[in-house]
């Protein structure tokens, strides 16, 4: 037995039995068949009330935008939700009111550009029950359940507030008797993360940095991915060192061109920034935000409409140029 | 002499304590200001990384987010946040530089809640990578402007562990031996810790300002280093590098 130590008093959302999750994972279909479906489609059949959420990418960095858009539009509620590395993908889903459980790594910032008015209103408002911890803590959360098991070690975090607040206990190495911080796995029950390409049947690539996407892909029980394009299964074969998702971890495809933005997709286009400035100019009065949400998100019928608000292709262009000639001269 | 603003003097002093070689783990703004002068100054072979995975970019521009495209341009390696912060884990990270809402004379770091956390006056984002950084790397630093809602007697909440309650307080708290807050880099002064109570001191003043003011604009004693010298202005040639080369469009140096 570990000898602990110290434990946070912070709520713990899920259960980190690594065998219940083989249980889950048992019956989950390896068979290779074509999952491609509209975003709707696939948070109807994917995202439930009261069901573990998190999202891939880094806040404003492919991000899955279609899939957080489509989950307010659906009108979600209950949902627990990981709030690791979130930026605008938090600031949608707080806009939605989509979630009442928070594990809190990063959320409501939009790192240099300022804080969300209105995610910081609904996160002061007693709504969210709330769990604190750290990029790399909700990684290694992430990391553990990818492994299968139902803990992982680190040396971050132990001696503050952080740990106080979070859901982490401290234990004595039994090898060298040392203290490490022990995260508790986590099994989201739906994740959606966006990448450069897929196949039919869910076998991806992305390019660029990772962030925890390799671990999310695979500690979640259900995975939505949207692609900025869908490509042969041949071509997925004929480079298998490229492959990062395979097939058996996804439930839904679907193809979402530009569907990081207002995000930046790296090697495909840069982020608006003034797009994401009006998120936070209209977030300033409640009133105007609520008019604002009514025409960006419930007023459109999908993504493609959302983009066309937004400039459509001639904005995506644009933003195209920013990311593709980042090194012409002055 | 030279012109220059309050924020290229900073940018300028915490670049220079940066040395070739090392290993640094940043953010935006200011702290990726430095760093990027730095490396193309007395530090070119300064190993640039981020939290999301960029390592070894050759910033072609300043980044707006951790995450962005920028981060990872013309790198060695497009990463992920595992690796980068278990590169951390193993010691390989030399320098981080941080933020915050408050500090206190430990170093310690609040950027989760202003007031009590179960009843927030201003709930913050939290610790994103703070803690990670300020827990793993082994010399953290901060450039902030300083004050004295700032610079406080206790912060309303350890986010990222400081030298919490003095010596010997990271280690007891299971924290690796070696690590911990190296520097501060404010308006005004550049501070430093004392070795043996962890207490923040005053190390080189900028020109202009007296001990009286630093202290005056903190809300705890400051120690004073043995020799307190004046700090270093800025040189033309930085001054040209920062705003010619590290930020032509003035996002940081406000120009």
């Amino acid at each position: 037995m570990l000898e602990i130590i110290e434990e946070g008093s912070g709520p713990l959302f899920m259960d980190p039995d690594a065998d219940k999750a083989r249980e889950f994972f048992k019956k989950k279909s390896r068979t290779l068949v074509p999952k491609v479906m509209s975003v709707k489609e696939a948070v109807e059949k994917f995202v439930h009330d009261g069901e573990y959420l998190a999202i891939g990418g880094f806040g404003a960095n492919r991000i899955p935008t279609a899939i957080c858009h489509e989950i307010v539009r659906q009108g979600r509620k209950n949902m627990a939700f990981a709030g690791h590395t979130s930026t605008h993908d938090f600031q949608i889903l707080a806009a939605g009111e989509v979630f009442d459980r928070c594990d809190i790594a990063y959320i409501i910032g939009l790192e240099a550009r300022g804080l969300s008015p209105n995610a910081r209103r609904y996160m002061e408002s007693g709504k969210v029950q709330s769990c604190e911890w750290t990029n790399y803590a909700m990684a290694c959360r992430f990391k553990a359940a990818a492994a299968g098991v139902s803990f992982m070690p680190a040396r971050n975090v132990m001696g503050t507030d952080t740990f106080k607040k979070s859901a982490a206990k401290i234990a004595k190495c039994p090898f060298t008797g040392k203290k490490y911080i022990l995260y508790p796995a986590l099994w989201p029950d739906v994740s959606a993360i966006h990448v450069h390409e897929a196949d039919v049947y869910g076998n991806a690539r992305i390019k660029g940095i990772s962030i925890a996407d390799l671990e999310l892909a695979r500690a979640s029980k259900h995975l939505i991915l949207t692609t900025e394009r869908l490509v042969p299964n041949e071509y997925i074969r004929s480079d298998p060192t490229s492959t990062v998702i395979p097939y058996y971890l996804v439930d839904a495809v679907c193809e979402v061109p530009y569907g990081s933005y207002p995000g930046n997709m790296p090697y495909e286009y840069f982020s608006d920034e003034e797009h994401l400035r009006l998120w936070l100019t209209k977030e300033k009065n409640p009133d105007e935000f609520k008019e604002f949400l009514n025409e960006y998100i419930y007023g459109t019928k999908d993504f493609n409409e959302y983009l066309e608000l937004c400039g459509g292709i001639e904005r995506i262009n644009n933003l195209r140029a920013v990311e593709h000639n980042i090194d012409i001269k002055r | 002499m030279a012109e220059y603003n309050t924020m290229e003097l900073m940018i300028c002093a915490a670049a220079r304590e940066l040395e070739n070689g090392a290993t640094v783990a940043v953010g935006t703004g200011a702290p990726c200001a430095a760093t990027m002068l730095a490396q193309k100054t007395g530090a070119p072979d300064l190993v640039i990384i981020f939290e999301a995975g960029g390592i070894a970019p050759l910033l072609p521009t300043m980044p707006i987010s951790v995450g962005d495209s920028r981060t990872f341009y013309k790198a060695v390696m497009a990463s992920g946040m595992c690796d980068v912060m278990e590169t951390m884990a193993r010691g390989i990270v030399d320098y981080c530089f941080l933020g915050g809402a408050q500090i206190d004379m430990y170093g310690n770091i609040n950027s989760t809640v202003i007031g009590d956390w179960e009843n927030p006056k201003v709930r913050l984002p939290g610790s994103g990578g703070a803690n990670d950084f300020g827990s793993m790397a082994w010399k953290t630093m901060i450039i902030t402007v300083q004050d004295k809602r700032r610079f406080v007697e206790k912060v309303d909440f350890i986010t990222t562990p400081g030298y919490l309650n003095g010596p010997g307080a990271r280690e007891e708290a299971g924290l690796a031996p070696g690590t911990g807050p190296h520097k501060v880099i404010t308006n005004m002064a550049v501070l430093g810790y004392d070795d043996e109570t962890k207490r923040m001191r005053v190390e080189s003043i900028h020109k202009g300002y007296t001990f009286e003011d630093v202290q005056e604009n903190v809300s705890f004693e400051l120690l004073k280093a043995p020799k307190i010298v004046e700090t270093p202005e800025p040189t033309l040639d930085e001054l040209r590098i920062l705003r010619e080369e590290v930020d032509p469009d003035g996002y940081i140096i406000g120009r």
